[in-house]
Protein backbone atom coordinates (compact mmCIF):
# COMPACT_ATOMS: atom_id res chain seq x y z
CA UNK A 1 0.00 0.00 0.00
CA UNK A 2 1.33 3.24 -0.64
CA UNK A 3 1.57 5.42 2.20
CA UNK A 4 3.72 8.16 0.81
CA UNK A 5 0.51 9.59 -0.53
CA UNK A 6 0.45 13.06 0.68
CA UNK A 7 -3.39 14.01 1.63
CA UNK A 8 -4.54 10.61 1.18
CA UNK A 9 -7.61 9.94 3.58
CA UNK A 10 -6.47 6.52 4.08
CA UNK A 11 -3.84 3.92 2.79
CA UNK A 12 -6.37 2.60 0.44
CA UNK A 13 -7.68 6.26 -0.96
CA UNK A 14 -5.62 8.70 -2.94
CA UNK A 15 -6.37 12.59 -2.66
CA UNK A 16 -8.47 12.64 -5.12
CA UNK A 17 -10.57 10.08 -3.42
CA UNK A 18 -10.00 7.63 -6.10
CA UNK A 19 -9.02 3.71 -4.66
CA UNK A 20 -5.11 2.54 -4.70
CA UNK A 21 -5.15 -0.87 -6.25
CA UNK A 22 -8.35 -2.79 -5.10
CA UNK A 23 -10.21 -1.64 -2.51
CA UNK A 24 -11.54 -5.35 -1.45
CA UNK A 25 -8.00 -5.99 -0.34
CA UNK A 26 -7.42 -3.01 1.92
CA UNK A 27 -6.72 -4.54 4.91
CA UNK A 28 -7.37 -1.03 7.17
CA UNK A 29 -11.16 -1.74 6.86
CA UNK A 30 -11.35 -5.31 7.11
CA UNK A 31 -12.60 -4.84 10.98
CA UNK A 32 -15.11 -2.37 10.12
CA UNK A 33 -16.66 -4.99 7.41
CA UNK A 34 -16.03 -7.97 9.53
CA UNK A 35 -18.24 -6.42 12.10
CA UNK A 36 -20.47 -5.43 10.20
CA UNK A 37 -21.38 -8.01 8.52
CA UNK A 38 -21.57 -10.09 11.38
CA UNK A 39 -24.29 -7.97 12.96
CA UNK A 40 -25.97 -7.85 9.92
CA UNK A 41 -25.99 -11.77 9.86
CA UNK A 42 -26.91 -12.02 13.97
CA UNK A 43 -29.61 -9.84 13.69
CA UNK A 44 -31.15 -11.65 10.21
CA UNK A 45 -30.51 -14.52 11.54
CA UNK A 46 -32.39 -14.12 15.09
CA UNK A 47 -35.04 -12.16 12.91
CA UNK A 48 -35.78 -15.00 10.77
CA UNK A 49 -35.61 -17.86 13.23
CA UNK A 50 -37.44 -16.09 15.92
CA UNK A 51 -40.08 -14.75 13.78
CA UNK A 52 -40.08 -14.84 10.48
CA UNK A 53 -39.83 -19.26 9.35
CA UNK A 54 -41.79 -20.64 12.41
CA UNK A 55 -44.51 -18.30 10.82
CA UNK A 56 -43.82 -19.63 7.30
CA UNK A 57 -43.93 -22.99 8.71
CA UNK A 58 -47.15 -22.55 10.47
CA UNK A 59 -48.56 -21.02 7.93
CA UNK A 60 -47.67 -23.68 5.45
CA UNK A 61 -48.80 -26.62 8.12
CA UNK A 62 -51.84 -25.02 8.49
CA UNK A 63 -52.33 -24.30 4.68
CA UNK A 64 -51.47 -28.31 3.88
CA UNK A 65 -54.42 -29.24 6.71
CA UNK A 66 -56.90 -27.10 5.10
CA UNK A 67 -56.65 -28.09 1.85
CA UNK A 68 -56.35 -31.91 3.50
CA UNK A 69 -59.32 -30.83 5.23
CA UNK A 70 -61.29 -29.74 2.14
CA UNK A 71 -60.08 -32.78 -0.17
CA UNK A 72 -61.73 -34.73 2.73
CA UNK A 73 -64.76 -32.41 2.76
CA UNK A 74 -65.26 -32.80 -0.73
CA UNK A 75 -65.22 -36.37 -0.85
CA UNK A 76 -67.92 -36.49 1.70
CA UNK A 77 -69.75 -34.01 -0.33
CA UNK A 78 -69.42 -36.22 -3.22
CA UNK A 79 -70.55 -39.07 -1.18
CA UNK A 80 -73.65 -37.01 0.12
CA UNK A 81 -74.50 -36.04 -3.51
CA UNK A 82 -74.42 -39.64 -4.73
CA UNK A 83 -76.64 -40.89 -2.21
CA UNK A 84 -79.29 -37.46 -2.99
CA UNK A 85 -79.12 -38.89 -6.28
CA UNK A 86 -79.83 -42.14 -5.64
CA UNK A 87 -82.61 -40.89 -3.19
CA UNK A 88 -84.25 -38.65 -5.84
CA UNK A 89 -84.02 -41.60 -8.55
CA UNK A 90 -85.92 -43.97 -6.04
CA UNK A 91 -88.51 -41.50 -5.63
CA UNK A 92 -88.35 -40.59 -9.37
CA UNK A 93 -89.51 -44.35 -9.63
CA UNK A 94 -92.01 -44.35 -6.76
CA UNK A 95 -93.84 -41.40 -8.27
CA UNK A 96 -93.45 -43.14 -11.75
CA UNK A 97 -94.88 -46.34 -10.47
CA UNK A 98 -97.66 -44.84 -7.94
CA UNK A 99 -98.61 -42.50 -11.06
CA UNK A 100 -99.23 -45.63 -13.30
CA UNK A 101 -101.33 -47.36 -10.72
CA UNK A 102 -103.13 -43.75 -10.61
CA UNK A 103 -103.62 -44.20 -14.36
CA UNK A 104 -104.99 -47.62 -14.07
CA UNK A 105 -107.23 -46.97 -11.46
CA UNK A 106 -108.73 -43.74 -13.23
CA UNK A 107 -109.11 -46.03 -16.10
CA UNK A 108 -110.60 -48.61 -14.89
CA UNK A 109 -113.25 -46.33 -12.72
CA UNK A 110 -113.70 -44.71 -16.04
CA UNK A 111 -114.30 -47.70 -18.00
CA UNK A 112 -117.12 -49.10 -15.13
CA UNK A 113 -118.70 -45.42 -15.73
CA UNK A 114 -118.38 -45.93 -19.54
CA UNK A 115 -119.90 -49.13 -19.18
CA UNK A 116 -123.08 -48.13 -16.80
CA UNK A 117 -123.67 -45.23 -18.85
CA UNK A 118 -123.67 -47.61 -22.62
CA UNK A 119 -125.81 -49.79 -20.86
CA UNK A 120 -128.12 -47.49 -19.58
CA UNK A 121 -127.86 -45.60 -22.75
CA UNK A 122 -128.59 -49.23 -24.49
CA UNK A 123 -131.97 -49.99 -22.36
CA UNK A 124 -132.84 -46.46 -22.75
CA UNK A 125 -132.74 -46.56 -26.76
CA UNK A 126 -134.01 -50.62 -26.56
CA UNK A 127 -137.16 -48.32 -24.52
CA UNK A 128 -137.28 -45.86 -26.70
CA UNK A 129 -136.95 -48.27 -29.92
CA UNK A 130 -140.04 -50.12 -29.19
CA UNK A 131 -142.11 -47.14 -28.23
CA UNK A 132 -141.70 -45.98 -31.38
CA UNK A 133 -142.50 -49.67 -33.40
CA UNK A 134 -145.50 -49.45 -31.22
CA UNK A 135 -146.22 -45.94 -32.50
CA UNK A 136 -145.37 -46.56 -35.59
CA UNK A 137 -148.18 -49.92 -35.86
CA UNK A 138 -150.48 -47.55 -33.93
CA UNK A 139 -150.29 -45.46 -37.00
CA UNK A 140 -149.83 -48.25 -39.27
CA UNK A 141 -153.13 -49.18 -38.63
CA UNK A 142 -154.62 -46.02 -38.12
CA UNK A 143 -153.89 -45.24 -41.59
CA UNK A 144 -155.05 -48.87 -42.94
CA UNK A 145 -157.93 -47.53 -41.43
CA UNK A 146 -158.21 -44.57 -42.78
CA UNK A 147 -157.12 -45.73 -46.07
CA UNK A 148 -160.12 -48.39 -45.84
CA UNK A 149 -162.03 -45.51 -45.21
CA UNK A 150 -161.27 -43.34 -47.91
CA UNK A 151 -161.65 -45.93 -50.12
CA UNK A 152 -165.07 -47.17 -48.90
CA UNK A 153 -166.11 -43.79 -49.40
CA UNK A 154 -164.48 -43.02 -52.94
CA UNK A 155 -165.88 -46.21 -53.74
CA UNK A 156 -169.37 -45.08 -52.98
CA UNK A 157 -168.95 -42.16 -54.35
CA UNK A 158 -167.67 -43.14 -57.80
CA UNK A 159 -170.47 -45.68 -57.77
CA UNK A 160 -172.59 -43.01 -57.11
CA UNK A 161 -171.21 -40.61 -59.90
CA UNK A 162 -171.08 -43.23 -62.10
CA UNK A 163 -175.23 -43.20 -61.68
CA UNK A 164 -174.83 -47.00 -59.90
CA UNK A 165 -176.50 -47.87 -56.02
CA UNK A 166 -174.05 -49.37 -54.18
CA UNK A 167 -174.60 -50.83 -50.86
CA UNK A 168 -172.32 -50.11 -48.09
CA UNK A 169 -172.34 -53.36 -47.42
CA UNK A 170 -170.67 -54.27 -50.86
CA UNK A 171 -168.57 -51.55 -51.28
CA UNK A 172 -167.00 -52.38 -48.03
CA UNK A 173 -166.43 -56.29 -49.03
CA UNK A 174 -164.93 -55.48 -52.43
CA UNK A 175 -162.79 -52.53 -51.10
CA UNK A 176 -161.70 -55.45 -48.06
CA UNK A 177 -160.56 -57.68 -51.11
CA UNK A 178 -158.53 -54.89 -52.75
CA UNK A 179 -156.72 -54.24 -49.85
CA UNK A 180 -156.14 -57.86 -49.30
CA UNK A 181 -155.28 -58.37 -53.14
CA UNK B 1 -4.59 1.88 -13.83
CA UNK B 2 -7.37 4.16 -13.92
CA UNK B 3 -5.59 7.40 -12.62
CA UNK B 4 -3.02 6.58 -15.84
CA UNK B 5 -6.22 6.47 -18.22
CA UNK B 6 -7.73 9.64 -16.47
CA UNK B 7 -4.84 11.39 -17.10
CA UNK B 8 -4.00 10.46 -20.79
CA UNK B 9 -7.42 11.33 -21.99
CA UNK B 10 -10.69 12.92 -21.57
CA UNK B 11 -12.20 9.31 -20.88
CA UNK B 12 -12.37 8.53 -17.03
CA UNK B 13 -12.62 5.57 -15.31
CA UNK B 14 -12.73 4.21 -12.00
CA UNK B 15 -14.33 1.42 -11.91
CA UNK B 16 -12.86 0.17 -8.53
CA UNK B 17 -13.70 3.77 -6.51
CA UNK B 18 -17.38 2.16 -6.30
CA UNK B 19 -15.91 -0.54 -4.07
CA UNK B 20 -14.55 2.05 -1.32
CA UNK B 21 -15.51 2.49 2.01
CA UNK B 22 -16.57 5.60 3.53
CA UNK B 23 -17.64 7.07 6.46
CA UNK B 24 -21.76 7.70 6.19
CA UNK B 25 -21.04 10.73 8.66
CA UNK B 26 -18.44 13.57 8.54
CA UNK B 27 -14.45 12.25 7.26
CA UNK B 28 -12.46 10.70 9.04
CA UNK B 29 -10.43 7.22 9.55
CA UNK B 30 -12.75 4.11 9.25
CA UNK B 31 -12.32 2.41 13.21
CA UNK B 32 -14.37 -0.66 13.87
CA UNK B 33 -17.29 0.86 14.83
CA UNK B 34 -17.50 3.33 12.01
CA UNK B 35 -21.08 4.03 10.60
CA UNK B 36 -20.22 3.23 6.51
CA UNK B 37 -22.02 3.57 3.15
CA UNK B 38 -21.48 -0.54 3.55
CA UNK B 39 -23.14 -0.14 7.08
CA UNK B 40 -25.81 1.72 5.46
CA UNK B 41 -26.74 -1.35 2.74
CA UNK B 42 -26.04 -3.95 5.14
CA UNK B 43 -28.75 -2.20 7.12
CA UNK B 44 -30.94 -1.70 3.52
CA UNK B 45 -30.68 -5.44 3.53
CA UNK B 46 -32.05 -6.04 6.88
CA UNK B 47 -34.48 -3.84 5.90
CA UNK B 48 -35.64 -5.56 3.08
CA UNK B 49 -35.62 -8.93 4.50
CA UNK B 50 -37.86 -8.03 7.19
CA UNK B 51 -39.98 -6.19 5.02
CA UNK B 52 -40.11 -9.42 2.91
CA UNK B 53 -39.88 -12.18 5.12
CA UNK B 54 -41.70 -10.35 8.57
CA UNK B 55 -43.89 -7.86 7.23
CA UNK B 56 -45.01 -9.78 3.99
CA UNK B 57 -45.96 -12.59 6.40
CA UNK B 58 -47.66 -11.16 8.77
CA UNK B 59 -51.15 -11.70 7.73
CA UNK B 60 -50.41 -15.43 8.14
CA UNK B 61 -52.73 -16.06 5.33
CA UNK B 62 -53.70 -19.37 4.10
CA UNK B 63 -53.95 -17.37 0.69
CA UNK B 64 -51.40 -15.61 0.44
CA UNK B 65 -50.80 -12.19 -0.84
CA UNK B 66 -48.03 -11.40 -3.17
CA UNK B 67 -45.05 -10.82 -0.95
CA UNK B 68 -46.16 -13.65 1.70
CA UNK B 69 -46.19 -15.67 -1.68
CA UNK B 70 -42.53 -14.95 -2.67
CA UNK B 71 -41.41 -15.25 1.21
CA UNK B 72 -43.01 -18.84 1.04
CA UNK B 73 -41.10 -19.75 -2.48
CA UNK B 74 -37.56 -18.66 -1.36
CA UNK B 75 -38.34 -20.40 1.97
CA UNK B 76 -39.20 -23.61 0.34
CA UNK B 77 -36.36 -23.47 -2.40
CA UNK B 78 -33.54 -23.56 0.61
CA UNK B 79 -35.96 -25.80 2.59
CA UNK B 80 -35.97 -28.00 -0.43
CA UNK B 81 -32.46 -27.94 -1.38
CA UNK B 82 -31.02 -28.75 2.30
CA UNK B 83 -33.70 -31.81 2.20
CA UNK B 84 -32.51 -32.59 -1.28
CA UNK B 85 -28.67 -32.48 -0.43
CA UNK B 86 -28.50 -33.03 2.82
CA UNK B 87 -31.08 -35.14 4.19
CA UNK B 88 -33.82 -34.68 6.99
CA UNK B 89 -30.91 -34.57 9.65
CA UNK B 90 -29.86 -31.44 7.66
CA UNK B 91 -32.68 -29.79 8.66
CA UNK B 92 -32.08 -28.56 11.88
CA UNK B 93 -29.55 -26.04 10.00
CA UNK B 94 -31.96 -24.96 7.74
CA UNK B 95 -32.71 -21.63 9.41
CA UNK B 96 -28.21 -20.85 9.38
CA UNK B 97 -28.82 -22.05 5.29
CA UNK B 98 -31.61 -19.92 4.95
CA UNK B 99 -30.02 -16.57 6.96
CA UNK B 100 -26.51 -17.19 4.73
CA UNK B 101 -28.77 -17.28 1.10
CA UNK B 102 -31.27 -14.47 1.68
CA UNK B 103 -28.14 -12.26 2.76
CA UNK B 104 -26.60 -12.83 -0.30
CA UNK B 105 -29.28 -12.79 -2.36
CA UNK B 106 -30.66 -9.42 -1.10
CA UNK B 107 -27.06 -7.45 -0.73
CA UNK B 108 -26.70 -8.59 -4.62
CA UNK B 109 -30.24 -7.56 -5.77
CA UNK B 110 -29.81 -4.58 -3.83
CA UNK B 111 -25.91 -3.87 -5.20
CA UNK B 112 -27.59 -3.58 -8.30
CA UNK B 113 -29.22 -0.02 -7.53
CA UNK B 114 -27.20 2.52 -9.15
CA UNK B 115 -25.05 4.20 -7.18
CA UNK B 116 -25.28 1.48 -4.45
CA UNK B 117 -22.43 -0.08 -3.06
CA UNK B 118 -22.52 -3.58 -3.08
CA UNK B 119 -21.04 -5.60 0.17
CA UNK B 120 -20.56 -9.21 -1.60
CA UNK B 121 -18.02 -7.68 -3.71
CA UNK B 122 -15.56 -7.21 -1.03
CA UNK B 123 -13.57 -10.38 -0.06
CA UNK B 124 -13.83 -9.47 3.62
CA UNK B 125 -17.11 -10.35 3.44
CA UNK B 126 -17.53 -13.47 1.46
CA UNK B 127 -13.84 -14.48 2.84
CA UNK B 128 -16.30 -14.17 6.57
CA UNK B 129 -18.94 -16.44 5.29
CA UNK B 130 -16.95 -18.78 3.55
CA UNK B 131 -14.43 -19.61 6.21
CA UNK B 132 -17.26 -19.36 8.55
CA UNK B 133 -19.22 -21.89 6.94
CA UNK B 134 -16.18 -23.94 6.55
CA UNK B 135 -15.01 -23.85 10.16
CA UNK B 136 -18.51 -24.78 11.42
CA UNK B 137 -18.86 -27.88 9.00
CA UNK B 138 -15.44 -29.00 9.73
CA UNK B 139 -16.48 -28.75 13.59
CA UNK B 140 -20.05 -30.07 12.93
CA UNK B 141 -18.07 -32.88 10.73
CA UNK B 142 -15.64 -33.89 14.00
CA UNK B 143 -18.85 -33.73 16.88
CA UNK B 144 -20.94 -35.97 14.69
CA UNK B 145 -18.35 -38.56 13.38
CA UNK B 146 -15.40 -38.06 15.84
CA UNK B 147 -12.41 -39.80 14.10
CA UNK B 148 -14.17 -41.23 11.60
CA UNK B 149 -14.97 -38.14 10.12
CA UNK B 150 -11.47 -38.55 9.01
CA UNK B 151 -12.61 -40.95 6.49
CA UNK B 152 -13.92 -37.91 4.16
CA UNK B 153 -10.30 -38.12 3.19
CA UNK B 154 -9.89 -42.17 2.63
CA UNK B 155 -11.30 -43.32 -0.54
CA UNK B 156 -12.27 -46.68 0.32
CA UNK B 157 -13.44 -47.63 -2.89
CA UNK B 158 -10.18 -47.29 -4.48
CA UNK B 159 -7.24 -49.32 -5.01
CA UNK B 160 -5.11 -49.35 -1.76
CA UNK B 161 -1.86 -47.61 -3.31
CA UNK B 162 -3.75 -45.09 -4.77
CA UNK B 163 -5.98 -44.14 -0.85
CA UNK B 164 -2.57 -42.27 -0.22
CA UNK B 165 -2.35 -40.03 -3.44
CA UNK B 166 -6.03 -39.68 -3.05
CA UNK B 167 -6.03 -38.47 0.39
CA UNK B 168 -3.43 -35.82 -0.24
CA UNK B 169 -5.47 -34.55 -3.31
CA UNK B 170 -8.58 -34.71 -1.25
CA UNK B 171 -7.39 -32.54 2.08
CA UNK B 172 -6.25 -30.44 -0.61
CA UNK B 173 -8.90 -29.69 -2.17
CA UNK B 174 -11.39 -29.55 1.22
CA UNK B 175 -9.37 -26.93 2.47
CA UNK B 176 -8.85 -24.98 -0.95
CA UNK B 177 -13.07 -25.00 -0.53
CA UNK B 178 -13.54 -21.85 1.84
CA UNK B 179 -11.13 -19.98 -0.41
CA UNK B 180 -13.00 -20.79 -3.85
CA UNK B 181 -16.42 -20.59 -2.04
CA UNK B 182 -15.97 -16.84 -0.83
CA UNK B 183 -13.73 -15.35 -4.04
CA UNK B 184 -16.41 -17.51 -6.35
CA UNK B 185 -18.98 -14.94 -4.75
CA UNK B 186 -16.97 -11.89 -4.59
CA UNK B 187 -14.75 -12.39 -7.99
CA UNK B 188 -18.41 -12.87 -9.45
CA UNK B 189 -20.06 -9.36 -8.27
CA UNK B 190 -16.74 -7.30 -8.06
CA UNK B 191 -16.07 -8.23 -11.85
CA UNK B 192 -19.48 -7.09 -12.86
CA UNK B 193 -20.29 -4.28 -11.31
CA UNK B 194 -16.34 -3.11 -12.59
CA UNK B 195 -17.37 -4.28 -16.13
CA UNK B 196 -20.64 -2.16 -15.67
CA UNK B 197 -18.67 0.90 -14.33
CA UNK B 198 -16.40 0.72 -17.44
CA UNK B 199 -18.97 0.57 -19.85
CA UNK B 200 -21.08 3.24 -18.77
CA UNK B 201 -17.42 5.36 -18.62
CA UNK B 202 -17.03 4.57 -22.77
CA UNK B 203 -20.91 6.57 -22.57
CA UNK B 204 -18.63 9.90 -22.76
CA UNK B 205 -17.59 9.26 -26.15
CA UNK B 206 -19.97 10.49 -28.65
CA UNK B 207 -19.25 7.53 -30.84
CA UNK B 208 -19.70 4.37 -28.96
CA UNK B 209 -22.46 5.65 -26.86
CA UNK B 210 -25.09 4.09 -28.39
CA UNK B 211 -22.98 0.74 -28.01
CA UNK B 212 -21.81 1.51 -24.55
CA UNK B 213 -25.34 1.95 -23.74
CA UNK B 214 -26.83 -0.81 -25.45
CA UNK B 215 -23.54 -2.71 -23.64
CA UNK B 216 -24.57 -1.91 -20.08
CA UNK B 217 -28.21 -2.98 -20.77
CA UNK B 218 -26.70 -6.31 -21.70
CA UNK B 219 -24.31 -6.57 -18.46
CA UNK B 220 -26.93 -5.39 -16.27
CA UNK B 221 -29.07 -8.17 -16.77
CA UNK B 222 -26.34 -10.69 -16.90
CA UNK B 223 -25.49 -9.46 -13.12
CA UNK B 224 -29.10 -9.76 -12.31
CA UNK B 225 -29.14 -13.55 -13.58
CA UNK B 226 -25.61 -13.67 -11.42
CA UNK B 227 -26.92 -12.24 -8.45
CA UNK B 228 -29.23 -14.77 -8.17
CA UNK B 229 -27.41 -17.43 -9.60
CA UNK B 230 -24.32 -16.79 -7.10
CA UNK B 231 -26.70 -16.38 -3.79
CA UNK B 232 -27.78 -20.14 -5.44
CA UNK B 233 -24.51 -21.56 -5.57
CA UNK B 234 -23.27 -20.59 -2.37
CA UNK B 235 -25.86 -21.73 -0.61
CA UNK B 236 -25.88 -25.09 -2.28
CA UNK B 237 -22.47 -25.47 -1.78
CA UNK B 238 -23.02 -25.05 1.46
CA UNK B 239 -25.91 -27.90 1.78
CA UNK B 240 -22.85 -30.12 -0.37
CA UNK B 241 -20.34 -29.21 2.42
CA UNK B 242 -22.72 -30.11 5.17
CA UNK B 243 -23.82 -33.16 3.77
CA UNK B 244 -19.80 -34.56 3.84
CA UNK B 245 -19.77 -33.06 7.55
CA UNK B 246 -22.84 -35.23 8.07
CA UNK B 247 -22.16 -38.59 6.30
CA UNK B 248 -18.37 -38.58 5.44
CA UNK B 249 -18.64 -41.68 3.65
CA UNK B 250 -18.39 -41.45 0.25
Amino acid sequence: MATETTGAVSSCVDSYGSAIGMPQLCFEWFPNQIFWLVLTLVVIFLVLSRIALPRIASVLAERQGTITNDIAAAENLKAKALEAEDAYNKALADARAEAQNIVASAKAEIQADLNVAIAKADSEIAAKTSESEAAIAEIRAGALASVEEVAKDTAAELVSALGGKASAKDVGAAVAARLKG
Amino acid sequence: MADKAAEGSSLVFHPMDQFIIKPLFGDGPIGMFTVTNMTLWLGLAVLCIFGLMVLGTSRRAVIPSRAQSIAEMAYGFVYKMVEDVTGKDGLKYFPYIFTLFIFILFSNFLALIPMSFSPTSHIAVTAILGFGVFFVVTAIGFIKNGVGFLGLFWVSSAPLALRPVLALIEIISYFVRPVSHSIRLAGNVMAGHAVLKVFAGFAALTAVAPLSILGVVAIYGLEVLVSAIQAYVFTILTCVYLKDALHPSH
